[in-house]
């Protein structure tokens, strides 16, 4: 194999927030019934996170668990790690209807950061991202100007965000367009 | 004159002086004024022409009413026409050009419509250009289109960048006034997140021009001190320059933010517009004065009373010397006595009432003015600028009793309050007999999902004309507001204001009463598109009786400033011809936006690079350089042809498909749908979606398949691959993974939710390539790392493996006829795969190639393109893809459809080959015609082309075409006219032109 590149590669823009795609990470779709005690504990078991509830994501370490929707977790790992954490998930539900597939190709993953970065993201996202309703923990999946986009918050001030990964230049784009100088709203 | 006074001017600096330029004239004012006090400032009185007669006209209100001061602004990229000048604020540099005039504002040539009014009436476009028909084309339209619209529009792409910004509150505040600062305060005290938007720089509203005392301190001190505690709280927000634009279902509400609209060159967004989601929406958007409606109402020096008040407090600005004031209510006053303590001469103020007003009317008698009661204007004498003024009774037809020269006039036809916001949503309005306004009614609110009201108007905009009542108002608004949106609020205080004592209004729509027909039509409703008051009688004597009929047949209303002014005063006219009440005509519909807002606004970002979003492969960056020449497909770029130095497109499609038969060809596929289906149920659940069986299907294999729309119709296809048991990998068409992928979803959720089956659309996973051609094994051998041997990944299957140290999956499929690989590996090893490839087939001949060579190779196959051969009326039995279609299933999705008598018809057209007699390629689309005409005259068809190419493999053109009875017809030559005027002649042949017996895919 030869080493695998990221869509952009690492590019970066600073502004209003700072921008960067951070290269690759490990992401499988796991679908199942979240509430079944298999799934449950492949999930966990797997990554070391908790489940999580409705709209939140939980990690521990290098690992995660992204809620969503009723029948489906994002499993997040290191790139390096996904064909023993798929495989490891296709052992422990072996006997269960479930579905675990590798997507981390499939994607590309920015980190938006700085005090101005909820700005930024609310420039694009019809989402409420006031502190009070938006810290880390929770994750939304939402439409990011005409693509689809979920992201969820590192600490108060960094956001990780994950497209897809044909889609990587115009999300890059967008949110260096949303951090222009200047550009600072003064909400939140 | 107009000119600028030594003294008052609150928000002027008078230390700075800034330079600007209207008509290319070189003119100075300060900071804090707007273009309009600026211009006023410089004695431009006449700042533009109106649209019809291109009368003069001057500035006649101070805010976003205005309907005649409307500008060109800016030049080159930062172009923008119809800028009103009472709300641009004035910046150094700033160049405007007045508009709708030509050759220049002074001389003007359209100004002879003037002479021309009595032929051009209300309704005049409707009674005019309807005969003769054949002057429309060329007579009436062309000249309609050089006289639309009064700016110019813009040229160069615009220098700014626009942004949006989503938001969400508990309780939004529009307007900024006493009564919005206080209902916000209200608010916020009850707990609940606020954002308070003011369309002007200012806070305060009206209310520092219009004096009064809170708590027994100056109204400033009150705004000031209100503003002082709503900054301090973390839960309000505060947005100047930010309009309320739009309120709409849900309490979604857009604003407006002027950034950088003063701040010309600055570094940022210009505007922002805000896409707010409210739980609760306050309007505290306040009231407008209206005109009267006399003779020479339009001239300018007329202007609103407030207007003049305004522009002498906030910019110390005089909009005449010797100034008429005529008014129906106790507010003008407020005007004279302004105007006099301002050392102007105020000549006389005519009251149309008989009995006058109240205490402030004899504050200004005290001062020395004349006043005049029961008394009218009769007639505004002047051109460019007022001159004169002639008196009359207001109980009379308009006879002259006197004549006093003047060089303005101030009027006042009392205040409509500012229900726009309100109305957006559906909040009705009640009429106020005793105000002779509109007002929201509060038993009848815009209402969202629960039924309840989510829009409440407060003070001025509720019709509380006092500040007393609109302080009282806003609180009690404010208080319930929050309540409304979850919060337990205490009891407020309310401010008290002293208590202002008032005169009755009465009502006055014309002026005089039974003014003559001369003087009614002179009289202005509409300013900026020239409807006066004879021309909403004639429409009602035409039998036009609904508000919104004689509103688009006389214009009122329809112009930029959508009839702030004229609205109340037309509907009153129209509401006196037909002879009923106010109420009873009612008010045409209020539409967001309240005034214009940019277009950029809207876009937002979308706009240049980020205009669309354009997906991109992971080999996208080495297709671009080494000459794609991109097409479209869906929101991908995917490479037409590599075109190299030299070439033409077309010869370079030539070049790539016969390098790809006779020698190795390279198609970057990543594009295609990949979806993994899965689950006990996934062999049942494909067997559905599918025209043929896919549960059958042995793991390792692949299936060729059709998929229906539930009418039956062809809307994709493509290889599945059966991965397992439980799995299958489907591929769709590049255009068809997201919908396929949601019609499967929509299935599985709605109808067989309890069918055990997973979907994952992994399309992006993978990239993709076709390795084509005779020497596509031989370059995959020397790569190295898999049996890809004839017997051990014969044709229809795939296999995992390693190639050249690639994890890859290799699917024998082919799409061209020719030998062929698909091999799918990680996205992020794609580029380097695809390197590896073209570096290994150097010595096999190796060469990319674009969509247009597939087209053309899949053509000469005689195979079917989704989006050519089918265009959603076609289903897979008119392409003769019976043998697609299972006879064992009980069901699929499109079986039933496809039993309808209309699908079974034998006269649907069907699939052939069509060969042009001389080799010519037969043009697109084109219709083989028919003997006879059908019923519109046109030639009979019997067929139309669905993909036409030159073959380079076989020298000619090749096409496919649906035809009438096609397949019983072979060897019969159709006739094809193609739009050149050349008759295409064309021979019926099998639609497989090339290797008939498959013989070059299976080696």
């Amino acid at each position: 194999m030869s080493e695998p590149i990221s869509a952009l590669n690492h590019a970066r823009f600073d502004g209003i927030a700072d921008i960067a795609e951070i290269g690759l990470q490990g992401m499988i779709t796991l679908r199942g019934d979240l509430a079944a005690r298999a799934v449950k504990s492949a999930a966990t078991k797997a990554t070391g996170a908790a489940m999580p509830g409705a709209n939140a994501i939980s990690t521990k370490d290098d690992s995660g668990l992204c809620w969503m929707s009723p029948d489906e977790l994002l499993v997040l790992c290191p790139y390096a790690a996904v064909p023993e954490v798929l495989a490891q998930l296709q052992t422990a539900l072996a006997g269960s209807h479930a579905l675990a597939v590798n997507v981390s190709d499939a994607r590309a993953v920015f980190r938006v950061s700085g005090p101005a970065a909820r700005e930024v993201l609310a420039k694009l996202c019809p989402v409420d991202l006031s502190p009070a309703e938006f810290e880390p923990g929770t994750i939304r999946r939402t439409r990011l100007a005409q693509v689809p986009a979920a992201f969820w918050m590192v600490d108060n001030e960094t956001f990780q965000l994950v497209c897809f990964r044909s889609v990587a230049q115009y999300v890059f784009d967008l949110l260096c367009v949303a951090a222009q100088p200047n550009s600072e709203v003064g909400v939140f | 004159m107009s000119k600028r006074l030594p003294t008052h001017g609150r928000l002027i600096d008078r230390s700075k002086r800034i330079g600007f330029t209207f008509n290319g004239k070189s003119l100075a004012g300060h900071p804090g004024d707007t273009l309009a006090s600026a211009l006023l400032a410089n004695d431009q009185m006449m700042v533009g022409r109106s649209f019809k007669y291109h009368r003069p006209r001057g500035v006649v209100a101070s805010g976003p009413e205005e309907p005649n001061a409307l500008v060109n602004m800016g030049q080159g990229r930062e172009f923008e026409p119809n800028q009103r000048a009472t709300t641009t604020e004035l910046f150094d540099g700033l160049i405007s050009r007045s508009q709708n005039h030509w050759p220049s504002l002074e001389f003007d040539i359209g100004g002879i419509n003037k002479h021309l009014s009595r032929f051009l009436p209300a309704g005049f476009y409707y009674k005019m250009f309807m005969y003769p028909r054949a002057f429309w084309k060329h007579v009436y339209e062309p000249f309609i289109r050089q006289s639309a619209g009064l700016g110019q529009a813009p040229r160069d792409r615009d220098a700014d960048t626009y942004e949006h910004f989503n938001t969400f509150t508990d309780v939004l505040v529009i307007g900024g006034g006493v009564a919005g600062l206080q209902a916000a305060k209200a608010a916020a005290q009850g707990g609940a997140r606020v954002l308070l938007m003011e369309q002007t720089a200012h806070w305060g509203g009206r209310a520092p021009v219009d004096g009064g005392t809170v708590d027994g301190a100056p109204v400033e001190r009150y705004i000031d001190q209100t503003l002082t505690e709503l900054k301090a709280m973390d839960n309000v927000t505060l947005r100047l320059r930010c309009m309320g634009a739009g309120v709409y279902d849900h309490g979604y509400v857009l604003g407006y933010e002027r950034l950088g609209d003063h701040l010309p060159g600055a570094e940022g967004p210009r505007h922002r517009l805000w896409r707010v989601r409210a739980k609760q929406i306050i309007t505290t958007t306040g009231a407008i004065e209206r005109p009267l409606s006399f003779a020479g109402n339009d001239v300018p020096g007329v202007m609103l009373a407030s207007a003049m008040r305004d522009y002498v407090v906030n910019h110390g600005v005089a909009a005449g010397q010797r100034i008429v004031i005529a008014t129906n209510n106790d507010d003008a006053y407020l005007t004279a006595i302004c105007l006099k303590e301002a050392g102007l001469d105020v000549l006389r103020i005519l009251d149309a009432r008989d009995s006058g007003g109240g205490p402030l009317m004899n504050a200004a008698r005290a001062l020395g003015i004349r006043i005049d009661c029961g008394r009218a204007i009769a007639k505004v004498g002047g051109g460019r600028r007022v001159k004169k003024v002639q008196i009359c009774a207001q109980d009379g037809l308009g006879g002259a009793l006197e004549e006093i020269a003047c060089d303005a006039v101030a009027m006042s036809g009392g205040w409509s309050p500012v229900v726009h916001l309100w109305s957006h949503c559906g909040g009705k309005l009640t009429w106020d007999a005793d105000q002779a306004h509109f007002r929201p009614d509060p038993d009848r609110p815009p209402t969202g999902a629960d039924g309840a009201g989510f829009v409440r108007a407060a003070g001025a905009a509720n019709g509380y004309m006092s500040l007393e009542d609109v302080l009282a108002d806003a609180t009690k608004t404010g208080i319930s507001a929050a309540k409304a949106a979850g919060f337990k609020p205490k009891r407020g205080t309310t401010p008290k204001a002293e208590p202002t004592l008032q005169a009755p209004l009465e009502p006055v729509w014309l002026m005089p009463r039974d003014a003559h027909a001369g003087l009614r039509s002179k009289s202005w409703l509409d300013f900026q598109n020239d409807v006066k008051v004879s021309d909403v009688q004639l429409a009602a004597r035409e039998g036009f009786e609904s508000v919104e009929h004689t509103k688009r047949y006389t214009t009122l209303g329809m112009a930029t400033d959508q009839g702030k002014l004229s609205n109340i005063n037309g509907l009153a006219i129209l509401s006196d011809a037909l002879g009923q009440p106010i109420p009873a005509t009612g008010t045409t519909t209020f539409r967001p936006p309240y005034t214009p807002i940019s277009m950029g606004a809207i876009a937002g970002e979308a706009r240049g690079e980020v205009f669309q979003p354009v997906r991109r492969t992971p080999m996208h960056d080495w297709n671009a350089a080494n000459g794609a020449d991109w097409e479209p497909v869906g929101q991908w770029r995917r490479p037409y042809a590599y075109v190299r130095s030299g070439e033409t497109v077309h010869d370079a499609v030539m070049r790539e498909v016969t390098n790809t038969r006779s020698n190795l060809g390279l198609l970057d596929a990543s594009t295609l749908g990949k979806i993994i289906v899965k689950g006990p149920d996934a062999g049942k659940f494909l067997d559905m979606l599918y025209t043929n069986m896919m549960s059958t299907l042995k793991p390792g294999r692949c299936r060729y398949g059709l998929m229906c729309s539930e009418n039956g119709f062809l809307i994709d296809d493509g290889v599945v691959a059966r991965i397992d048991d439980d799995t299958f990998l489907c591929h769709t068409t590049t255009g068809g993974a997201e919908h396929i992928h949601a019609h499967m979803e929509e299935w599985l959720q709605t109808e067989w939710w309890d069918w055990q089956v997973y979907v994952a659309n992994v399309t992006e996973q993978y990239a993709q390539i076709a390795v084509v051609g005779p020497n596509a094994r031989q370059v995959l051998e020397k790569l190295g790392g898999m049996d890809v041997s004839r017997e051990s990944l014969p044709f229809m299957a795939w296999a995992d493996g390693r190639i050249g140290g690639f994890d890859c999956r290799v699917y024998r499929i082919s799409f061209s006829g020719e030998l062929s690989f698909e091999i799918a590996v990680p996205a992020s090893q794609g580029l380097a795969f695809w390197t590896a490839l073209h570096e290994a087939g150097q010595e096999f001949g190796v060469m990319p190639y674009g969509t247009e060579c597939l087209h053309i190779l899949r053509a000469e196959k005689g195979f079917i393109m989704i989006g050519d051969e089918t265009d959603g009326t076609v289903i897979p039995q008119d392409l003769g893809l019976n043998w697609a279609i299972s006879k064992k299933k009980d069901d699929y999705l499109g079986k039933r459809a496809q039993a309808r008598s209309h699908m079974t018809d034998p006269t649907r057209w069907k699939l052939v080959g069509l060969q042009t007699e001389d080799g010519s390629v037969l043009p697109d689309g084109a219709y083989a015609i028919a003997a006879g005409r059908n019923a519109n005259g046109q030639r009979n068809t019997q067929g139309r082309v669905t993909s036409t190419y030159h073959s380079p493999t076989l020298g000619r053109g090749i096409a496919m075409g649906l035809v009438l009875n096609g397949p019983d017809r072979m060897g019969e030559t159709l006739e094809f006219p193609g739009t050149d005027g050349t008759l295409y002649k064309a021979r019926i042949v099998d639609p497989v032109f090339y290797d008939k017996d498959g013989e070059k895919q299976n080696v």
